[in-house]
């Protein structure tokens, strides 16, 4: 890592959070999820819109997403980051709207995404079929991969040839993940799990069941980014971003070199060398559940387990309520929402906690947390590390 | 060994080989390793001195999924992730075996599947799948 990222280390804070629309938002467009999330994240922060001056979006169907949301809000932006990486790119957002806020180029920047995954009409098998068109992949297409679940599967089936991991081990994550959920009013499901029940479900692509995948949701989130000093002076408890890194190395899951090790790895390094912080200091961990072989892989790759440990790490509860390390305690991908792009949520539950307000979910205590996104099929990774003022 | 045409993008120059039955996958010039898929430029040295060549049509499977599918779309099918001999990795389906059959580690030989004037490479078990 540029050693000129330390500087940036707690230079900029989330000052604003929001969430709408989780879980089934009939009567809804994605433009207005994502409208009414952003505008409470900014009143969160005790801001304007007009004082929104840096704008950060992605869409899974518009490639232009930036200039209809700038036209929707009524904003003339200084700053304008489109970066589509898939449900890690509002992860990948912080760092360059932190170069952003610490050259003046701008002075709040509002992150935002909304999707009517669950309810729209044009629905998953036709973004399917245009995403043939629009994003070919022509060397794994006339196989009819199950995407995204079937990329997924090959990777859990590596894992456990490698490493012996289990399919009960892949359901202790949807197990610890429900249970999370099942403390989050806002999670969107919150039945009793059982590893039987995960074992017991129909098969998609093997060796994952439906309950070793995430939710189909409707969802919107936003987040607001300001200078450190300035969010001091703002109504809500700042949390700082004291690390951020991002690493693409292929887009189809063929391409991976190592189907059990992820670019994780790299955007975990160089987030924990920006913050100056490792594994062993994070309160909590955020990790992006489109699968639960996700889990396994990112505490692995994130450093708080060796590589083929996971399976263990997770066993009786391990990463539950309880358990030695919190994970994904809003309920994550697999219980809580889901909307088409997950990554948004993984950071604004982070933020929650540290701020104290996360209900009967709440982690005691905790001063710091990392928020993990992937994108595409294990194709890109964002990893951001986040401290109350306590961890300046 | 064949050298690229410079006339058309190697996209093309795969696409009607696979149609006419024959699987060639790359090796670079200057850094002597295989590529798949095709390239313009090598991803392991940036070089554009490729050429074409036959592989042995052997390789090993590296990952494998069962995608579910009712019995009246065709029923389940396999899809995995082949390791060839001289290095590459590609996806494709194992045929000819009921997909339960198919494990990591499986010898496989590649075959050209032709169909409405599309080539399509599928592996099958080499000595039925014995292990």
């Amino acid at each position: 890592m540029n050693s000129g990222l330390k500087s940036l280390r707690g230079s900029a804070a989330i000052a604003g959070v929001a969430t709408f629309g989780c879980g089934e938002a009939h009567g809804f467009t994605e433009m207005e999820l994502l409208v009414r999330s952003a505008r409470a994240a900014v009143a969160d922060a005790g801001l304007k819109m007009s004082d929104i001056d840096g704008l950060c979006t992605a869409s899974v169907g518009s490639t232009m997403w930036t200039m209809p949301v700038v036209e929707y809000l009524g904003i003339r932006p200084s700053f304008i980051d489109g970066t589509m990486v898939g449900g890690s790119s509002f992860i990948a957002h912080l760092l360059p709207a932190m170069h952003a806020l610490q050259s003046g180029q701008c002075k709040a920047v509002l992150v935002c995404y909304g999707s009517t995954q669950r309810t729209a009409s044009f629905g998953r098998r036709e973004i399917a079929q245009a995403r043939r068109w629009m994003d070919p992949q022509p060397y794994e297409t006339p196989y009819e991969p199950f995407n995204p679940p079937s990329a997924y599967a090959l990777a859990a089936s590596r894992h456990m040839h490698q490493y012996g991991t289990t399919r009960r081990d892949l359901a202790e994550v949807a197990v610890a993940a429900r249970a999370w959920a099942r403390l989050n009013p806002e999670a969107f499901s919150r039945d009793p799990l059982s590893i039987d029940d995960v074992l017991n479900a129909r098969m998609v692509s093997d060796p994952l069941s439906v309950r070793d995948c995430c939710l189909v949701t409707d969802g919107g989130g936003a987040y607001v980014l300001v200078r450190a000093d300035r969010a001091k002076d703002l109504p809500k408890k700042p949390v700082y971003v004291l690390g951020n890194g991002t690493a693409v190395w292929n887009r189809q899951i063929s391409s991976m070199h190592d189907l059990t090790v992820t670019a994780a790895t790299q955007s975990g390094r160089d987030a924990y060398a920006m913050a100056g912080l490792g594994p062993k200091d994070m309160d909590m961990a955020q990790l992006y559940d489109a699968f639960t072989i996700n889990t396994l892989l990112f505490l692995e790759d994130l450093g708080f387990c060796k590589k083929g440990e996971a399976g263990a790490f997770v066993q009786g509860g391990g990463i539950a309520p309880g358990g030695h390390l919190p994970v994904n305690t809003n309920g994550g991908g697999l219980s809580c929402v889901h909307p088409g792009m997950y990554g948004i949520f993984t950071l604004i539950e982070a933020v929650r906690q540290l701020r104290g307000e996360a209900g009967d979910r709440q982690v005691a205590g905790a001063q710091t947390a990392l928020a993990h996104g992937n994108g595409g099929t294990l194709s890109s990774q964002s990893t951001a590390i986040f401290g109350t003022f306590e961890t300046l | 060994m064949t050298e690229l045409h410079k006339d058309t993008g190697v996209f093309a120059q795969h696409q009607a080989a696979l149609a006419e039955g024959q699987f060639f996958i790359q090796k670079c010039g200057d850094c002597a390793q295989h590529i798949y898929f095709p390239r313009e430029i090598c991803p392991h040295c940036g070089s554009d001195a490729l050429s074409w060549v036959a592989p042995s049509g052997q390789g090993t499977v590296y990952a494998v999924t069962t995608v579910r599918r009712k019995a009246a779309d065709g029923g389940d099918y396999n899809v995995s992730l082949i390791d060839l001999d001289e290095g590459p990795r590609l996806m494709s389906r194992v045929e000819q075996l009921q997909p339960d059959a198919i494990h990591i580690g499986l010898r496989v030989r590649a075959r050209v599947v032709v169909t409405e004037g599309q080539g399509r490479v599928v592996f099958d078990a080499i000595d039925g799948g014995a292990v």
